[in-house]
């Protein structure tokens, strides 16, 4: 049996782990106000963009532009990545990477090559113990990022695509649905494919022509790179607010495995401690009864 | 009869006000839009934009970008925006001066364009700025 010394340093030791836990959970759920209030402050500027490119798409044809042509032959597939840099999120990151091999073993399955880019330690580093065939890494980004990190891996996937390196683009990325649930996401980044827009046809009848300037053509030339970055930040926002959700949740749990720790402990500290006592009182019934002879 | 202008970046909602008129940047130059204009979609430039407000004229810098023109709402999508009154002259004054340097040190055609396109972006924010003193 331990010793009551033991007890209460145990004690002690789980208190304190206690204590981190719960300031990890604060400093997560104040980042995750932050990263919920970003993607609210981009949503006006994704569903413009959105709007834009179905608008201008419906009056093109996909030959248009070669960012929305689907190639014939597909030989090699991009897959984007997004992860957190920091464990300790629960589950998470092991999710995220679950669904990144099951996209990448399916289109390998298909025959053709995966080559994948990564946002994010804990992605990068698994998957490359995995022996994936690895493009480009953007580790230590996700704890402060902005519109320049998409812009830069929005760049690469274009000009990878463009130079034919790529024919296929899938994002894999954390779908923020509530502080409750995130979901691991996969979304085709390209060819960019707009959504038929059915009933945006039919509410714009009424509406004038627009007048564009420069032609379709042009403004599409200029919409479609704009329009991924768009995408990879909106992935990226959304992944950064499922990393925070996560590590609230995980590090809740935790808080709360300390207090039943620190309960059940504290019942073994006060047993020990009575049957110390007894033993005691025992041998000073014993000598008082053996001095009275 | 006024103009609902909107400004949107990806980080936030730069400018939501109604205006009297809007000179923007466009791709092929300059163009104005009063209420009524018909619908318009149009690329922008790195540039300079100005609205009229109650007889006062307010600058807004932009970098590039997208103007919508529909009943009577003008939407500015832009990388970047930032009113003239919140932009710091001196600091980019030194951000031009920087851009001046990176260009002089180009190694190769894409850093040369990088710089290029920063040089511009900082020249316009300084007479955006300077316009609105």
């Amino acid at each position: 049996m331990a010793s009551l010394r033991d007890i209460s340093t145990k004690i002690g030791a789980v208190k304190k782990t206690k204590q981190i836990t719960k300031a990890m959970n604060m400093v997560a759920s104040a980042k995750l106000r932050g990263a919920q209030q970003r993607i609210e402050r981009f949503r006006p500027y994704a569903e413009k963009f959105y709007a834009m490119l179905q608008e201008l798409s419906a009056k093109a044809d996909s030959s248009a532009h070669p960012l929305l042509e689907v190639r014939e032959e597909i030989k090699t597939v991009g897959v984007v990545v997004m992860t957190s840099d920091r464990g300790l999120c629960g589950s998470f990151n092991a999710a995220m990477i679950r669904e990144a091999v099951k996209v990448i073993k399916a289109k390998q399955a298909e025959g053709k090559h995966v080559r994948v880019y990564t946002v994010g330690k804990k992605g990068r580093d698994a998957l490359r113990k995995m022996g994936f065939d690895m493009a480009t890494a953007y580790p230590d980004r996700m704890n402060s990022f902005d519109f320049t990190l998409a812009n830069e891996l929005g760049m690469e996937i274009i000009e990878a695509y463009m130079a034919r390196q790529l024919d296929e683009v899938v994002l894999v990325y954390g779908d923020f649905v509530s502080v409750a649930r995130q979901n691991p996401e996969a979304q085709r980044l390209l060819p960019v494919a707009p959504k038929t827009p059915v009933e945006a046809a039919s509410t714009k009848s009424v509406a004038q022509e627009y007048i564009y300037e420069p032609d379709v053509v042009g403004l599409l030339a200029e919409l479609l790179p704009r329009f991924i970055k768009v995408q990879v930040y909106k992935g990226l926002l959304s992944t950064s607010a499922s990393e925070h959700a996560a590590r609230m949740a995980a590090m809740d749990n935790a808080t709360k495995a300390c207090d039943d720790m620190v309960g059940a402990l504290t019942l073994v500290f006060n047993k020990t401690r009575q049957a110390a006592i007894t033993t005691e009182l025992m041998d000073i019934v014993g000598g008082a009864e053996a001095l009275k002879g | 009869m006024s103009l609902q202008l909107d400004i949107v970046t990806p980080d936030k909602l730069v400018l939501s006000t109604s205006v009297e008129y809007v000179g923007a940047p466009g791709y092929e130059g300059e163009f104005g839009v009063l209420p009524n204009h018909i619908p318009f979609l149009c690329a922008l430039q790195i540039g300079n934009l100005y609205y009229r407000k109650e007889g006062r004229t307010h600058y807004v810098f932009v970098s590039g970008g997208f103007a919508d023109v529909s009943a009577n709402k003008v939407t500015i999508l832009a990388e970047a925006a930032e009113k003239a009154e919140e932009i710091d002259l001196d600091g980019a004054r030194k951000a031009k001066e920087r851009a001046e340097q990176r260009m002089k040190d180009a190694q190769d055609r894409i850093a040369y364009a990088r710089a290029q396109a920063e040089l511009q972006r900082e020249i316009a924010r300084m007479s955006a700025a300077s316009k609105a003193r």
